[in-house]
């Protein structure tokens, strides 16, 4: 590990000392914040929880749709936006400022078009991420090198084998970032939804841990969801790395 | 290989979309959208999706409310407050990070971490340390807002040219002269860009904040649609939001293309 790394894992384990510390010695409410142990306790009593577990199955399901929809539509609408440039100059403004809306107000009409079931949720975390993915996708065509165009026009390649050959490896830094974004915004998208109106899944969990005053299972949830999310992200990091330094090393 | 900077959504967007979009598009998008909005509507039906003209006429009522002024205030009295503490806390901690390589290095995968995780979960914490009431809102929209404002002005000042640090040596300006007169021109552009991802941020923070923790302002008002399953007055209301949140993100994008070009011309 770099010095930086060591420096990071050292400030972060003297925080949660820190925190230990306050929490047991009184300086924090114990009705606000539990101790990072307490919490860690409560982590295993939702793990061991059958109906936790359900939860976060389901969670995961959701996200893994709305991540697969996303990809598969923002991928879909970046080339198509990238092929109609008027239509995509008009749709600027609108992409720019497109975070700023919370998506979910939009739940109850969901709820009119799929029914009360698990679409409404995926269909907001498919808003949220959609957006990133095809704003990723734009990106990484619009810097295809116009050296690869031209070298594919002399070539006379057809336009599967362009689409193959030159598109996906040039663009294949930004396609990665889009994904990776449809992760993050997948889970943000799932789980808000799931906490605002839903009744189910690791959201709804958090929720009505609150709502019961059951401060070990909420902060067990919470340090779970991070887990999850972070370990996740930090696969897909270093897999981007790893996927860089082949293709820098060619 | 692209940062997190480069690539995030809301930035892709000045670079690629380096022309000022035409009038006539414009006009010809909305008019699109209203076309759809009102296909879904006899799709769905009015309860469903309320059609464009009912959502209008049920803007107007909500505005004309004699509450709506109260409301509207609470909000913009949150927000405004946590996009000041979001975007001077994150300027001085982007610059503080951004001047020591080190530190920068350490902090820079933990902030990514946070930027991606679900904050809406921190909402109970945030309540039990914040109490009901305007702080948590407040609360809420700042740690929204204050990641991507910390994130872009570090990288903005890192990655300014060694020789502008090296001239401020050279003239024995001091810390805070050097921040002034190099650092903060230097890395203007990159900072605004984080302003910019910063009000969204914060915006949605602010109102999700609201739709929990509040008995007033905008997100109560929605929340409490929502559960009376009152489309037209969400309708009404995410207009509203749309509205604001676009014109006030093609504000700030105009800023951002003309201190660019100014930073390219000179």
């Amino acid at each position: 590990m770099t010095r930086a790394g060591w420096i990071r894992l050292f400030l972060i384990a003297a925080a949660l000392c820190l925190l230990e510390a306050a929490c047991r010695l009184g300086y924090v409410s114990r009705d606000a914040v539990i101790p990072p142990t307490v919490m860690l306790q409560g982590t295993w009593r939702a793990i061991a929880s059958e109906e936790i577990r359900a939860d976060v199955l389901l969670t995961l399901q959701n996200v893994l749709l709305s991540l697969g929809l996303s990809l598969v539509a923002g991928t879909a609408g970046g080339l198509l936006l990238h092929r109609t440039p008027r239509l995509r100059r008009a749709l600027d403004p609108l992409l720019a400022s497109y975070y700023a809306v919370p998506t979910f107000v939009f739940y109850p009409l969901f709820i009119v078009l799929f029914g009360l079931n698990r679409w409404p949720l995926v269909a907001i975390g498919f808003l949220f991420a959609v957006v990133a993915v095809i704003i990723n996708t734009l990106d990484g065509l619009a810097r295809i090198p116009r050296a690869l165009v031209r070298t594919a026009a002399v070539m006379r390649l057809t336009r599967a084998q362009y689409f193959v050959h030159i598109i996906l490896p040039a663009a294949a830094p930004w396609l990665f970032t889009g994904a990776k974004f449809a992760v993050a915004y997948s889970f943000i998208g799932v789980i808000a939804g799931e906490f605002v109106v839903s009744g189910a899944g690791m959201g709804h969990a958090i929720a009505f841990a609150y709502n019961s005053f059951d401060n070990r299972m909420m902060y067990g949830l919470i340090v779970l969801l991070f887990v999850l999310v972070g370990g996740i992200n930090t696969l897909l990091w270093t897999w981007e790395r790893r996927l860089y330094a082949r293709l820098a090393g060619r | 290989m692209p940062a997190l900077q480069d690539a995030d959504p809301l930035v892709a967007m000045e670079r690629t979309g380096r022309r000022d979009t035409p009038r006539l598009d414009l006009a010809l998008l909305v008019v699109g959208l209203v076309i759809l909005w009102q296909a879904g509507t006899f799709l769905l039906g009015r309860e469903a999706l309320p059609s464009p003209l009912t959502t209008l006429a049920k803007l107007a009522t909500i505005v004309g409310d004699e509450d709506f002024p109260r409301h509207a205030w609470e909000t913009g009295r949150a927000f405004l407050t946590a996009l000041v503490i979001a975007l001077l806390a994150g300027l001085a901690a982007g610059l503080a990070l951004g001047a020591s390589r080190l530190s920068g290095e350490v902090a820079e995968p933990v902030l990514t971490a946070l930027y991606s995780i679900p904050k809406i979960t921190l909402y109970p914490v945030i309540l039990l340390l914040f109490g009901l009431g305007i702080s948590a809102k407040i609360a809420f929209g700042v740690i929204h807002g204050i990641i991507p404002v910390i994130l872009f002005t570090m990288n903005a000042v890192r990655n300014i040219r060694p020789v502008y640090l090296r001239s401020a040596r050279a003239m024995r300006l001091t810390t805070a002269q050097t921040a002034a007169t190099i650092i903060v021109p230097a890395a203007l552009p990159e900072i605004v860009s984080g302003f910019r991802i910063g009000f969204a941020l914060t915006l949605l923070g602010t109102l999700i904040g609201e739709m929990f923790a509040s008995q007033r302002g905008i997100g109560y008002m929605l929340v409490k649609a929502m559960e009376t399953s009152d489309t037209a007055t969400v309708m009404a209301l995410a207009l509203l939001l749309v509205v604001f949140a676009t014109l006030s993100s093609a504000a700030l994008l105009w800023l951002d293309r003309r201190l660019r070009r100014h930073a390219l011309t000179s």
